[in-house]
């Protein structure tokens, strides 16, 4: 996933990416390590990693804070991989590429990005249980938006109005009441390789052991406007698949003969309930996954292809000389 | 919800403000700077409502009490590009003989009859001037005079004429004086002879540009910025109320372009401003959930501007991106957030 050619892609600009190409990606990613997840698993997965995101973007005190969570992910990736330093390196780098790419950006661009993020989460209120125990979330799945505490970094606390003449001479100073209770901002997060960011968004959820669900039933009937999105395939989506069928390499299918490999991801707590809750998804929220086929181009990055590992097919394979014929022909069927 | 008011309850500028009906949208409001226009139709005792959703806008025709009576959903032209464009803002332009409504995206201008049934106008952004690195979009509209003003991600400033009816609009000049993205245009008509600045264009970097209309637009005064984006601008009197990145709120006297005024208003960056001109009524509201009303005033004497808190309003848990007063005396505004499909409504009467 922090492979060189990956990354660069991924921050050469371009529009954002479409609700199904998002899923897919997503998809594809966990099914490429030895984690197997069935579909209702993987659902709840996805939900709770875009609620997660949308808390994550919508409570950033500035626009810019959003590359400093992005910088706490792979801070914390980093503590989880310290016995593989080449791997770390490759972390190391996109931390640079990141701060190459974004870290010159305005605050005025910045708006626009954390804005135009804002369109991708806009209408989910999927409750997750670890929100609504930690009370950042309410019962109706909106994010609670605090109005105490730190200003963020170059915002000054509300409450004073300054008047001056024409000579720049201040004439009155009145505090006026603004209804928050809120204190300066201690000090600015790191934009550095290494650094504290001091922001805590973007840390692990889970440093204390706690149960996470996703309430799907009872949701809002903002679930229809999700319903209502078009199901057309259409060029750029192609564009999106056929990069990543590119970048993810030549597909291997081992067969061994002992026990597999990897492990089972259940997000449920029995199996049962895994196959129940799978029966009775409310139907606006099942994804469509689109199978991707990745053809046998035996150049693709071979680390990326170990990475990748043993890779589930759900389907009846299909082998076609034209790649981007075949994944219009798979986006037909949905 | 929470009100601050200043002291003083025998003034009678101060008011309580309580919560009116809200007027429900068929789609929760995208979290865009300045996304709710207005249009007051007394004459009809109808209000008209615009929020943008997306790549789809809403119109709704709203009786006295906030009972909804019609609504239309507009859309961006789809121009050349695959995916669906977005539109940045939806305006009412009220010129002299007719109002227009325009709708900005990320593919060009699109400009309606006021409600929204007829488009009168199409303007395409040039796909020659694309950057591979920037968006494109138009933002930022004002009407002055029988113009209309709308801003780009380039930093011009297109100038629209309009017919008195018809369809026959001409872009009459493109403006430059900005180098980042336009972010909001103000105008106020010319009142006084001293006052002859009518348009304020603001941006990115904070820069503002003040200007005189005409056949030949005349850039009077420019402004700096201080490495904030503008986010919204106001003009009244000659005045310039400027909402930024940072929270505050500052007024500037155009002509001079000194700093009058500097309010630390806000906890996150302004979405909105709105002015109540015949009262000197200004409202702010912000991504920090608060909406707050001020009074300006001038002193001609001292050539000083003064201005005073009258009311503060919490809205909970909501990310404000528009806010405007629905009648000349401020006495009302409404006020839209992101993922909110409702339009929120506030009365002191």
């Amino acid at each position: 996933m922090f492979n060189k050619s990956f990354i660069e892609e991924l921050l050469k600009p371009q529009e954002l990416y479409s609700k199904k190409a998002l899923r897919t990606i997503y998809d594809r990613l966990a099914h490429a390590s030895i984690m197997k997840l069935n579909q209702a698993s993987m659902d709840k997965l996805y939900d709770l990693m875009t609620m997660a995101l949308k808390y994550q973007v919508l409570l950033c005190p500035r626009p810019k804070d959003v590359l400093l969570v992005t910088f706490n992910h792979l801070d914390t990736i980093k503590g989880l991989i310290q016995d593989n330093p080449a791997l770390l390196h490759l972390v190391d780098e996109t931390l640079r590429q990141l701060i190459e790419v974004y870290g010159g950006l305005s605050a005025g661009e910045f708006q626009l990005i954390r804005q135009t993020l804002l369109t991708f989460f806009q209408d989910l209120h999927i409750r997750v249980s670890l929100f609504l125990k930690d009370k950042v979330q309410n019962s109706n799945g909106r994010f609670v938006l605090p109005v105490s505490g730190p200003v963020p970094w170059g915002i000054e606390v509300p409450g004073l109005i300054r008047m001056f003449d024409n000579k720049g001479e201040e004439v009155r100073r009145v505090e006026f009441p603004h209804g928050g209770n809120y204190v300066t901002a201690p000090k600015e997060g790191s934009f550095e390789v290494y650094g504290d960011r001091v922001l805590k968004l973007g840390t692990n959820m889970y440093s204390v052991n706690r149960p996470v669900e996703t309430h799907t039933s009872g949701t809002s009937k903002n679930l229809s406007s999700q319903a209502q999105q078009s199901i057309a395939p259409n060029p750029l989506a192609k564009e999106e698949l056929n990069f990543l069928a590119k970048l993810m390499g030549g597909m291997e299918i081992k067969k061994t003969s002992g026990p597999e490999p990897g492990f089972r991801l259940n997000l449920f707590t029995t199996d049962e309930e895994e196959e129940q809750a799978a029966l009775t998804r409310p139907e606006e929220l099942s994804h469509e996954v689109v199978n991707i086929q990745a053809t046998q181009d035996q150049q693709r990055n071979q680390e990326l292809a170990r990475i990748m590992g043993e890779f589930e097919v759900m389907d009846q394979p299909r082998w076609s000389a034209s790649k981007g014929d075949d994944l219009l022909a798979m986006m037909d069927e949905l | 919800m929470v009100a601050a008011d200043s002291e003083g309850p025998s003034d009678p500028g101060v008011r309580m403000f309580r919560r009116q009906r809200s007027i429900p949208l068929r789609g929760s409001a995208a979290a865009l700077s300045n996304n709710l226009s207005v249009l007051q139709l007394p004459v009809c005792n109808l209000t008209h409502f615009g929020v943008v959703h997306g790549p789809s806008a809403q119109l709704l025709s709203v009786a006295p009490e906030g009972v909804p009576l019609a609504q239309r959903q507009l859309h961006a032209k789809e121009g050349a590009g695959v995916s669906s464009p977005l539109i940045t803002q939806v305006h009412w332009c009220a010129l002299p003989f007719r109002v227009l409504l325009v709708l900005t995206s990320h593919r060009g201008i699109q400009m309606y009859e006021s409600d929204g049934s007829v488009m009168v106008y199409w303007h395409a952004l040039d796909s020659r001037d694309a950057s591979p690195v920037q968006a494109m979009f138009a933002r930022g509209i004002a009407s002055c005079g029988h113009f209309i003003c709308v801003g780009m991600w380039s930093g011009r400033v297109l100038v629209f004429d309009i017919p008195a009816k018809g369809p026959n609009i001409v872009l009459s000049e493109e403006l430059a004086g900005h180098p980042t993205s336009v972010t909001d245009i103000a105008s106020e008509p010319a009142q006084e002879q001293d006052c002859m600045a009518d348009v304020v264009t603001a941006d990115d970097s904070g820069l503002l540009c003040v200007w005189r209309s005409g056949p030949e637009f005349k850039l009077l005064t420019r402004i700096p910025g201080f490495g904030v984006p503008c986010t919204s601008v106001q003009l009244w009197k000659g005045i310039a109320a400027v909402g930024y990145g940072n929270g505050q709120v500052r007024l500037y006297e155009t002509s001079t372009g000194a700093l009058h005024v500097q309010i630390n208003a806000h906890a996150r960056a302004i979405c909105a401003l709105d002015l109540a001109p015949e009262v000197g009524k200004l409202l702010s509201a912000a991504e920090d959930t608060f909406v707050h009303i001020w009074k300006l005033s001038k002193r001609t004497e001292s050539g000083c501007t003064e201005v005073e808190h009258c009311h503060g309003e919490c809205v909970p848990d909501t990310q404000v991106c528009g806010a405007r007063f629905c009648d000349p005396s401020g006495s009302s505004f409404a006020v839209t957030g992101y993922d909110l499909a409702e339009i929120l409504t506030f009365s002191s009467e």
